[in-house]
């Protein structure tokens, strides 16, 4: 479904040459949930960027579907992590989540069925009227994630989507994206600088090296497919998973892959094709 | 609180009122050319009689309106093709910085030249004068788009034109307002001139009649009706700027959630 190849992205400007990403090669399959985790300062959001047609990289392709990512995908949608400047405070709940659909040229009635539905998924229903700016930041994030999904997209790409809500409202949000991604069947990227939410909601997590970015391991995370955050988080295997993620992550930082003395328990994915 | 604050505000105005009808009387200082309070009134209520104060008074309206709808119209236009067309910016910026401090006034004996006493002539002084403080206030409005909502208008495919309609205007609407109260003053301020100068029909002409024919009490009822304009004007600006901006952050206050 989602084909990066070769990615690579130098920023130039003002005698400066920032190679943010170097050579990223990695597949998300239809109806997959990936996480992507890296040390700060890695790159993430470049790749996002790349991904989502809003930055053009300077080698390499994104395919979605087998087609070549050259500017914003119809099929895709993107939730930012800053839901107060994402969502636009001039309009209502439902006048957000129901612009881009005019754009899709969708009739009247189609649009407010999706909004409904959309809004009713994440528990908003009663919020239509509201402005986001009355709504609590997890409301506001909701909305944000309704109006992703009212856009009926194939690829959702998530840019550390909870980083700025408390840690209980990004339990609920957490547990949302997993139902509604076991509902829906869309196919998830999804970026995150935490690396127990990496493990507890990817069906595999690729962790990124620090910048100039590659994809230092790709990871299944084999544990059950009905999660929650009781029971899950303190599972043997979550903590064995989250350690080794911790450490790649450490490595990653010192620039050094570390000798993998749980390779014998942990079946890494072999890379794709 | 607020009941407060008219009640000592109608008590300051009238004891300005007060002030204004004791001290021509105590002989401070000349009746004939400081009538006090009570005459400025009755000639007040003479020109509410007269037909031909009501003329005038649609005259200068009328000045105002279509001069400040041509430039607020100008203004927004102007602004946003400035703003988002590449280099349009840094070429135009010397040219407006040089242009806009020429005081409106100064385009008087080229108003008379061009138009004589025409409405024209009241309209080019107002339009120019207002113009500037839309188009200025526009390109503030439209450097302060969000980054953020801007991806997010292009990552869901909203083209050039709904990205200016659903995102940019909205951005700018509260510089927009402003622009167009500053606007709305300046108007009544150069339409009045232009008619007191150069004669064009209006308020303004019927104070300059009153002066040259003596009727000192007509001259100053006209000013209070000018000063009065100028305030309903402002009230109505920020009526119609509190409604357009009723999610804005200095509208809406802090809210608690």
């Amino acid at each position: 479904m989602l084909d990066v190849r070769g990615l690579k992205k130098v920023y130039e400007g003002s005698g400066r040459r920032v190679e943010a990403v170097r050579d990223l090669t990695f597949t998300v399959d239809a109806g997959e949930l990936v996480c992507l985790v890296g040390p700060s300062g890695c790159g993430k959001t470049t790749l996002l960027k790349c991904v989502g047609g809003l930055l053009t990289p300077t080698a390499g392709e994104v395919l979605i579907g087998g087609r070549r990512v050259t500017g914003p995908p119809p099929d895709m949608a993107v939730v930012f992590q800053e839901y107060g400047r994402s969502l636009f405070p001039w309009m209502r709940v439902r006048e957000n989540v129901e612009l881009p659909l005019k754009q899709k040229k969708l009739t009247a009635a189609r649009r407010r069925e999706l909004v409904a539905d959309a809004l009713a998924s994440v528990g908003l229903m009663d919020a239509a009227g509201a402005y986001p700016w009355q709504l609590s930041g997890g409301m506001q994030q909701r909305v944000a994630i309704a109006r992703a999904l009212a856009y009926e997209p194939r690829v959702l790409l998530m840019d550390e989507p909870f980083a700025a809500v408390d840690a209980q409202t990004r339990a609920d949000l957490e547990d949302l994206v997993r139902g509604l991604w076991r509902q829906r069947g869309i196919t998830i990227l999804f970026v995150t600088h935490d690396i127990d939410e990496a493990v507890y909601l990817g069906e595999r997590v690729l962790i990124l090296s620090s910048s100039p970015t590659v994809v230092q391991e790709q990871l299944k995370v084999d544990l059950p497919a009905d999660r929650d955050q009781l029971h899950t988080r303190v599972a043997p295997r979550f903590a064995e998973l989250r350690t080794h993620v911790y450490e790649q992550i450490q490595a990653a930082k010192r620039g050094t892959p570390v000798a993998d003395r749980l390779v014998k328990d942990l079946t890494d994915t072999p890379p794709p094709q | 609180m607020r009941g407060a604050n008219a009640l000592l505000g109608a008590c300051g105005l009238a004891a300005f009122l007060a002030l204004g009808e004791a001290v021509p009387r105590l002989g401070l200082v000349d009746e004939e050319y400081f009538p006090p309070t009570s005459r400025i009134a009755d000639a007040l209520a003479g020109e509410l009689s007269d037909d031909a104060f009501w003329t005038a008074l649609g005259d200068t309206l009328t000045g105002w309106a279509i001069g400040l709808v041509i430039a607020v119209s100008a203004g927004i236009v102007a602004g946003v093709l400035i703003s988002v067309t590449p280099y349009l910016r840094e070429a135009t910026a010397s040219t407006i910085e040089f242009l806009r401090p020429i005081p409106s006034v100064a385009l008087i004996p080229l108003a008379v030249l061009l138009y004589g006493t025409e409405l024209r002539s009241v309209l080019l002084l107002v339009v120019y004068a207002s113009f500037w403080q839309v188009l200025v206030q526009v390109m503030y409005g439209v450097q302060d788009v969000d980054p953020v909502a801007e991806e997010t208008a292009r990552s869901y495919g909203l083209g050039t034109w709904a990205r200016v309609r659903h995102v940019l205007w909205p951005t700018a609407l509260p510089y927009v307002m402003t622009g167009v109260r500053l606007a709305a003053a300046v108007a009544l301020i150069l339409a009045v001139t232009a008619e007191l100068v150069i004669g064009a029909p209006g308020l303004g002409a019927r104070i300059a009649v009153a002066q040259t024919s003596q009727a000192v009490p007509e001259m100053y009822a006209l000013v209070v009706v000018t000063g009065l304009l100028g305030l309903l004007i402002n009230v109505g600006a920020r009526t119609v700027e509190r409604r357009a901006l009723a999610w804005h952050q200095s509208v809406r206050g802090e809210v608690a959630v």
